[in-house]
């Protein structure tokens, strides 16, 4: 289980849960403010890593 | 009048009122601490309190078999010591973790960073988590 997108997916779901189960008290709010959230996570993530590609460590 | 107005505002009339005594508030606090999500429980709002209950252990626990690290208090390194700060934020789970001397971190592991980060970011939520514990108990939400 070392697979970097999977701990970095995982990651982006229990920090999502928790913010919108923080920020809203309506179910249905909450879960749709956790999957943006998570979507965001995911995106911005990718994004910056395609972006980071070309720059040598 | 704007005198008056003025010492309205500033006034503790209007300031928003603790639902508990002080006492209440510091052991809902401690107890949110102790137990994620248990502020919540106490102050009746189950769903919330059930979600951190599981939420933050578990990433607390994912954290642990990633092979991450329990920092040190050593304050001489700044980022360690607030590190270990965050890492103690999640209560009881970071003292069972230590009694059974898990943490100790593999830095050769794959996973030690990303170990790392879900045991200082649990930590960290549970402090939001507490915050808002105390916000709930004061009326403010």
């Amino acid at each position: 289980m070392t697979d970097h997108f999977v701990l970095m997916a995982l990651f982006a779901f229990f920090v999502s849960l928790v913010f919108a189960v923080l920020m809203r008290d309506d179910v249905r709010a909450q879960v749709r403010l956790g999957a943006m959230m998570f979507g965001a996570f995911m995106v911005a993530a990718l994004a910056l890593g395609w972006f980071m590609l070309p720059f040598p460590l | 009048m704007i005198l008056g107005w003025m010492a309205s505002k500033s006034s503790t009339a209007e300031r928003p009122r603790a639902a508990a005594e002080p006492a209440v508030l510091a052991a809902i606090c401690a107890a949110a601490w102790l137990v994620p999500g248990a502020g919540h429980l106490w102050l009746g709002r189950r769903q919330k309190g059930i979600v951190f209950l599981i939420a933050l252990p578990v990433m607390f626990m994912i954290g642990l078999w990633l092979d991450g690290r329990i920092f040190p208090f050593d304050f001489s390194e700044p980022l360690v010591g607030l590190a270990a700060v965050a890492d103690l934020g999640i209560g009881l789970p970071w003292f069972l973790a230590r009694m059974t001397e898990s943490g100790a971190g593999v830095v050769t592991a794959a996973t030690y960073e990303y170990g790392n980060t879900f045991l200082i970011v649990s930590g960290l939520l549970n402090f939001l988590v507490i915050l808002d514990a105390f916000d709930i108990a004061m009326g403010r939400k």
